[in-house]
């Protein structure tokens, strides 16, 4: 803190002098006009946001009033249009410890009121810098919470943005490009988001065992906190195959979260299905339970507008315990959330271990045959609350009881 | 856990008179709590000695007992009603303090009854400092470091570790004596050398300072099965040095990042657990340095607080109602969100918009005070507003205050850079405005921050609004591109037309022809992912409005505004029970308000809730927008205090029915031509009166009526600037003090009047319905005319006017009611003097005094005037049941005496230089809040209404008594009976003489300012010895009043029973016999059938 409240006798230049650290950042573009277009045909006319141009997507909304950057980063994101719900966005610019991943990945950006300046100890640059240095297209200045309004009962839809030159096309050119772009359903994304070479994170502490981590659109903070568990982290691309991951002779699986249609993902489902025959413990996060879901023998569905925020109440049905939760998804299992259910493939009984007080909605599996279970929800809350973090602890000692069992049966 | 079984009887704890930090917010959370419990099947029993509280409706309870909250009598109710648990947690500190009391005392324990809420293991942690402290370090968490010096080299070696600025205070002081800041070496020698001395142990305590560090909170509820929620993050505009009561705050937090915020989000989990609140709420305060991001925990307070309510209404989540479903053993995923209906109360709201609240004080009534904010609360009130942006919330929130200068303006501005940002260096009430003029003079974002530590952020907001002002200002016309801009900003008509150089009404007439319109959006604690029941709207100029069409009839009730000394939680009641009474009538009512601590604003209160501000235009806007369906059959102004009715002209003008008396009505009660002309219509007189617009006129209308006159200037609310005045000497002195405010001269005449001495002041509340007249109560003041009717106790019925004097005040009443064509409501003060009844002013509105009324007597009269307001008669609503057919100017002989007290601040300010400002009680209301004291006399009743607001008079000990010349006659009698009681008495020498040679013994102290030597003990240090206990002191001619006030500020600051009026102490000592008998309790409910059966 800046010695300001010493008496006055201190000099102009000594004032100066002990400003050590730059904490704000300033927007200085005036931005022109642009325009939200949806699917069905309605208008949005505000102000140009970040890079200006032209941006296609399914647009979303998200209702956590902090995290903007974290849900940039988020992988999970890749392909939408994400509109933030909290008017202010960017206040506290952009740092360098709260990535979720190297870039921004949303397709487009949606505001009211973008900050003008960045002020916070460890920023280091304002948001509107990283949306132009990456060519990210946004828009401000508009109802969002009308728009909201309306996904909220229209459903999820495809959307453009456009801004400068593309600004100036026709309604009707403009609505055109939005109806040849391309929804979620159906979509296969993780090829996009998925990192290309495998790399490994080593373990922190005392190393218990490695985990193979297939990345759909793994985020920072979950291979931080699986490392936090003594795991050596192992990141593999989307790509790889079943004999691959068992060639590595890993502990314990995880699937990640990650943007598309879970229902378009047969390759993964497949791996995961033969990787849990060979015993091994999964945990998956997201889409991780999606395809959990799915390796069981279960359908996945589309949400009409998804679960985005970081308030999302979620019954643990074995503790009986609320976890507030943070929740970035569109598509869910489909399963009865009461009862043990058989597992259509052959993995034995399974049951949904949580669901969302909001809507009912299955936010986790848990298989009571095989060491495996997920959740649809961020328990590496980044952002969100810490709530669920438990779950990473949780699959640490499966991971040991099952390593302490195979050690008993060998004895 | 669904809902215990074993719980079929709580007994709530209220908080008692609205003081300064314990506001009107606490009958907001106690009338919530009083609902659910009722709608749960629990029998409840209720303690509050605030009568003027909307929870005390005998409505709300089963068993109502206005009371003093006191252990004894707590004790008393507890054998009585012998309830199964005790709720402390909604009525605040006070209630708080009682629960630790009655479990200290064993009463708990030897009547069987369960703290719930919060247990006592729970209170302790929370209130116990160090128990505290260490609490939070287990957390992980981190607390002010601070070490105890004991000699001044001690101090200056912990000086080096903890750096400057630092705090010194000494240790088992009161108030606060001898603590301060030390910003260097030189300045710690001093305070600490001062501290050792006050300190008894001779201790201080050195604490690292954090003042000028972020300051948030956050709203916690958690439940038996450890479930939590943050309801609401609350960020500190003002950063921390300024209490947070008197800070601008801002919810959600806008400054921080999710990691951080997660971060206090992940230490107040830790600390309610640790803690163990387990069926309720609780609030926690933290300070965040802006250079490093380290967090340090303030305080936290285990039970629901002024935050919780401004929380409740930021985002829609009923804490207190959660919070008393929560005490009977639900948990919060078994409770429903009211506001979507589908999703449970276990989550955490999530906003679309910006809440805004900003204090409002009362300095101009203390003008001895020093006006610099510190961690002492000071704030009277404070105004809410919502907007979508930061920008817009704080324009709607600083209008709302309806206070001249608070909004942002672009006027001329004369000071410098340098001197604006030296001024807002130091905080005090509209620093923010200080702040926008600086800026507008061209000071940086860096320099504001130097000088304020407001975050960057915040401040460039204001620059936006500034950058908005020149825009509108420079336009070539006012578009409808640039009317919208401003208008999304925040900017009001007034603004707008201030910057383009026409009136407010043309600016409106433009903005309508462009077709710039506000719409209303909704607060339904999800940013709209689930549909929302309630509607709970907010304006905003946005794309689509949310205000659903309705083919009802509607009525409009305009509510009083953010609270004030003169119009507080009195005229909330009043709309509350309007709305109450019109819903059941069928209405659809619509409610418009900006108080966050009030009943009005609670979403369930009315059909639809505004919380808007209350201007003109933005109250236009919204019948704008309601008369888009349905059918709008009036506003109500009568009942919001003087806001609501100032606005009657404006909304006759632009053609909107006014319901009940007429703006044309209310001019002839506020004219003072006009009422004349009424009072010599109807054979009334008022004291001879005339008026001047400087001194030289002053002194010949003076002359000619006599001394003393009662001063006073025109068009001001609470008895501003109003004085007696003893001769022309005292009158040139108003005038100085007046001149340079800008309230007196041609148009704005200073009303003078002959002060009836002596005089027993009447006040009546009545209604009217156009041909009969019904009287509510007669109060009969206990002080003597000359002290504002808002700060002097009065009892009802009146216990020294005969039938005759009633009958003649009815008379008059009804005279006036005729006059002026009220309809509705209506307050009329008179005195009698000499046996001569006057008529001091009336007023055709809601008084402060109608819901005093309603619990001495069962007399709803704001639910009747509404009613009439639609054109219901007085005759069907006695036919109805709704009135009782025997007004209230007969009392029957059997009936309980009412008394009212007020209570005062005094000892919330202090001068410059720290001393207690004066408490003398005068023609300008200065008192805060009341209480009700009932019994079946009148010295009962008195002297439960002194335990209720001073904690009663001691039974033994010292009286010290200095009075006046003109009093000494009279206290004559009141000390003999003392004397006889056993009291010792001390008196100044001309008290003594008066009193030695009428046979009462009496030691002499010396005066202050007597005072020869250092061996000589004065009266002041008798006071500070603890060695007095009872202060009796009337302010007499100028030279004898510097003495006084040196004797009534100790009198205040060491907390003693303090009367400055011979009828308070003649009411008080008459009481005494009353007192040692101990106090039997009755509830209204109880009064209510015994009344039945009378009748």
């Amino acid at each position: 803190m800046p010695d300001s409240t010493a008496p006055d006798q201190a000099e102009p230049d000594q004032a100066v002098a002990s400003a050590v650290v730059k904490t704000t950042f300033s927007v200085t573009d005036k931005p022109g006009p642009a325009v939200l277009v949806l699917e069905d045909g309605r208008r949005f006319v505000g102000r140009s946001y970040g890079s200006t141009g032209q941006t296609l997507g399914e647009i979303v909304f998200a209702t956590g009033m902090t995290g903007y950057q974290e849900t940039l980063t988020d992988p999970s994101y890749a392909g939408q249009i994400v509109l933030m719900t909290a008017p202010h966005v960017g206040n506290t610019g952009m740092n360098d410890d709260d990535m979720e991943s190297s870039q921004i990945w949303v397709a487009g950006f949606i505001v009211r009121e973008p900050a003008r300046m960045a002020s916070n100890f460890r920023a280091t640059r304002t948001l509107d810098d990283d949306l132009k240095a990456q060519g990210v297209v946004g828009i401000s200045g508009i109802d969002t919470r009308a728009i909201t309004r309306h996904i909220r009962s229209a459903g999820a839809m495809k959307s453009g943005i456009f801004s400068g030159d593309e600004f100036e096309l026709s309604d009707s050119e403009q609505l055109e490009r939005v109806l040849g772009g391309v929804g979620m359903r159906g979509r296969n994304l993780s090829l996009e988001v998925s990192t290309v070479e495998p790399f490994s994170v080593p373990a922190q502490g005392e190393r218990i065992g490695s985990v193979a981590v297939l990345d759909l659109g793994v985020k920072t903070s979950t291979l931080t906190y699986l490392a936090e568990r003594g795991f050596e982290v192992l990141v593999l691309p989307q790509s790889v195959t079943a004999e691959h991951v068992l060639s590595l002779k890993p502990s314990a699986l995880f699937f990640s979260n990650g943007p598309g249609d879970p229902a378009a993902s047969d390759a993964h489902v497949d791996l995961l299905q033969e990787v849990l025959r060979a015993g091994i413990p999964y945990f998956g996060i997201c889409f991780g339970n999606q395809l959990l879901g799915r390796a069981l023998g279960f359908r996945t569905y589309k949400l009409p507008f998804g679960h985005r925020g970081i308030n999302q109440p979620v019954l643990d049905k074995t503790t009986g315990r609320v976890e507030i939760t943070s929740q970035n998804h569109g598509f869910a299992v489909d399963m009865p959330i009461e009862g043990v259910h058989e597992s259509r493939t052959g993995f034995g009984r399974v049951e949904v271990s949580h669901y969302s007080l909001n809507d009912q909605v299955v936010e986790g599996i848990r298989c009571l045959d095989i060491n495996a279970f997920s959740v649809q929800y961020h328990p590496e809350a980044a952002s969100g609350p810490h709530d669920a973090n438990h779950l990473f602890d949780r699959f640490r000692d499966v991971v040991l009881a099952s390593q302490g069992a195979v050690a008993g049966e060998t004895k | 856990m669904p809902k215990r079984d074993d719980i079929n009887s709580v007994l709530v704890i209220g908080s008692g008179p609205i003081v300064i930090g314990q506001a009107c917010e606490f009958d907001y959370s106690g009338t919530q709590a009083c609902r659910v419990l009722r709608e749960e099947g629990v029998r409840v029993i209720l303690v509050n000695s605030n009568p003027a509280t909307i929870m005390t409706d005998p409505d709300f309870a089963d068993a109502t007992y206005i009371e003093p909250i006191t252990a004894e009598i707590l004790e008393t109710i507890i054998a009585k009603e012998r309830p199964d648990a005790i709720l402390p947690t909604l009525g605040g500190q006070t209630a708080l303090n009682a629960a630790i009391q009655l479990h200290e005392r064993g009463i708990l324990e030897k009547y069987n009854v369960e703290l719930i809420g919060a247990s006592f293991d729970a209170i302790n942690k929370g209130e116990d400092r160090m128990i505290f402290k260490q609490l939070v370090l287990d957390a992980g968490a981190d607390v002010a470091r601070s070490f105890i010096a004991r000699t001044v080299e001690e101090a200056v070696g912990y000086a080096d570790d903890l750096g400057y600025p630092l705090v010194v205070r000494p240790s088992f002081t009161m108030g606060g004596l001898g603590s301060g800041f030390a910003y260097t070496e030189v300045e710690l020698r001093r305070i600490v050398t001062d501290g050792l001395h006050h300190s008894p142990t001779t201790e201080v305590l050195l604490e690292e300072s954090i003042l000028g560090w972020k300051e948030y909170e956050l709203e916690m509820m958690r439940d038996t099965a450890d479930n939590t929620v943050v309801v609401c993050s609350i960020e500190n505009v003002d950063p921390v040095g300024v209490h947070t009561g008197d800070s601008i705050t801002v919810a959600p937090a806008l400054t921080l990042t999710d990691r951080e915020y997660q971060h206090l989000r992940d230490i107040s989990i830790d600390i309610i657990r640790a803690v163990g609140v387990d069926t309720g709420g609780c609030n926690i305060q933290f300070a965040i340095n802006p250079a490093d991001g380290r967090v340090i925990v303030i305080e936290m307070n285990p039970r629901v607080s002024r935050s919780s309510a401004l929380a409740s209404k930021a985002t829609g989540f009923p804490i207190a109602k959660i919070a008393a479903k929560l005490s009977l053993g639900y948990r919060l995923d078994e409770i429903p969100n009211d506001i979507t209906g589908v999703t449970p109360a276990s989550f955490e709201p999530t906003l679309d918009y910006v809440v805004v609240k900003v204090p409002r004080f009362a300095f101009e009534k203390f003008p001895a005070a020093d006006p610099r904010l510190t961690t002492t609360m000071k704030s009277v009130g404070e105004a809410m507003a919502i907007g979508r942006s930061f920008a817009s919330a704080l324009q709607k929130a600083l209008r709302s205050l309806e206070k001249r200068g608070s909004s942002f303006h672009w006027g001329e501005e004369t000071r410098t850079v340098a001197e604006l940002l030296a001024s807002a260096e130091i905080p005090t009430d509209g620093r923010i405005v200080t702040v926008q003029q600086a800026l507008r003079r061209g000071a940086t974002i860096d320099q504001v921050f130097e000088a304020t530590k407001i975050d960057p952020w915040f401040i460039d907001q204001i620059v936006l609004i500034n950058e908005i002002a020149d825009q509108v200002a420079a336009a070539d016309r006012l578009d409808r591109d640039v009317m919208i801009l401003a208008k999304d900003h925040g900017f009001s008509d007034a603004q707008i037309g201030q910057l383009r150089g026409f009136g407010e009404a043309d600016v409106r007439t433009v903005r309508h022809i462009l077709g710039v319109r506000p719409v209303f959006k909704t607060v339904d604690t999800c940013a709209g992912e689930f549909p929302a029941l309630t509607p709970y709207h907010y304006s905003s100029y946005d794309d689509e409005t949310e205000v659903v069409a309705s083919d009802r009839r509607k009525v409009v009730i305009l509510g009083s505004g953010p609270n004030r000394i003169g119009q507080g939680v009195e005229f909330d009641y009043s709309c509350v029970h309007a709305s109450f009474a019109l819903s059941e009538a069928g209405y659809e009512t619509i409610m418009i308000n900006c108080n966050p601590e009030t009943v009005s604003t609670d979403y369930d209160t009315s059909d639809r809730l505004y919380f808007e501000p209350l201007t003109l235009e933005d109250v236009l806007e919204v019948i704008h927008a309601e008369s888009q369906s349905g059918e709008l059959v009036g506003v109500v102004v009568q009942l919001g205090g003087q806001t609501a009715l100032s606005l009657a002209r404006g909304l006759e003008a632009a053609g909107i029915p006014i319901l009940g008396t007429t703006p044309d009505a209310i001019d002839l009660a506020e004219e003072r031509g006009l009422f004349s002309k009424i009072l010599d219509d109807a054979g009334l007189l008022a004291p001879r009166n005339g008026t001047a617009i400087d001194f030289g006129g002053a002194v010949v209308v003076a002359e000619e009526i006599g001394y003393p006159v009662l001063v006073r200037p025109s068009y001001v609310l609470g008895g501003r600037g109003m004085e007696i005045v003893y001769d022309s000497l005292s009158l040139a002195d108003y005038f100085k003090r007046m001149a340079g405010q800008g309230i007196i001269g041609a148009g704005h005449p200073l009303l003078v009047d002959r002060f009836l001495d002596d005089a027993i002041e009447i006040d009546v509340d009545a209604i009217y319905d156009g041909h009969e007249l019904y009287i509510g109560g007669v109060m009969e003041h206990i002080e003597e005319a000359g002290i504002h009717s808002g700060d002097s106790s009065c009892t009802l019925p009146p216990v020294t006017l005969g039938r005759a004097e009633i009958d003649r005040v009815r008379e008059a009443t009804l005279g006036i009611a005729r006059g002026i064509g009220v309809k509705g409501l209506l307050n009329v003060q008179f005195a009698i003097g000499a046996g001569v009844l006057y008529v001091l002013e009336a007023n055709p509105r809601a008084s402060r005094t109608v819901p005093f009324v309603a619990k001495a007597l069962g007399i709803t009269l704001a639910k009747a005037a509404a009613l009439i307001m639609v054109g219901t008669t007085i005759a069907e609503l006695k036919a109805d049941g709704k009135l009782p057919l025997i007004d209230g100017s007969r009392v029957p002989i059997e009936a309980p005496v009412a008394v009212k007290e007020a209570v005062l601040p005094f000892n919330r300010f202090r001068t410059p230089e720290g001393l207690v400002v004066d408490s003398i009680l005068g023609p300008e209301m200065r008192s805060t809040g009341e209480v009700m004291g009932i019994d079946r006399d009148f010295p009962r009743a008195f002297a439960k209404s002194q335990l209720a607001a001073y904690g009663g008079i001691p039974l033994s000990g010292t009286v010290f008594v200095s009075v006046s010349d003109r009093d000494k006659r009279a206290i004559i009698l009141p000390m003999l009976r003392l004397q006889q009681l056993g009291y010792e008495i001390a008196a100044t020498i001309g008290t003594a003489e008066v009193l030695h040679r009428n046979g009462i013994r009496a030691r002499i102290v010396t005066k202050f300012s007597e005072k020869a030597n250092d061996d000589d003990v004065s009266i002041v240090e008798l006071i500070r010895r603890e060695e007095i206990h009872i202060v009796i002191n009337t302010p007499g001619g100028s030279t004898a009043r510097a003495d006084g006030y040196e004797i009534r500020a100790a009198a205040v600051a060491g907390d003693l029973p303090l009367f400055t009026t011979i009828a308070e102490l003649s009411a008080a000592v008459a009481s005494i016999d009353s007192i040692r008998d101990g106090f039997e309790v009755t509830s209204l409910q109880e009064y209510a059938t015994a009344r039945t059966a009378l009748l």
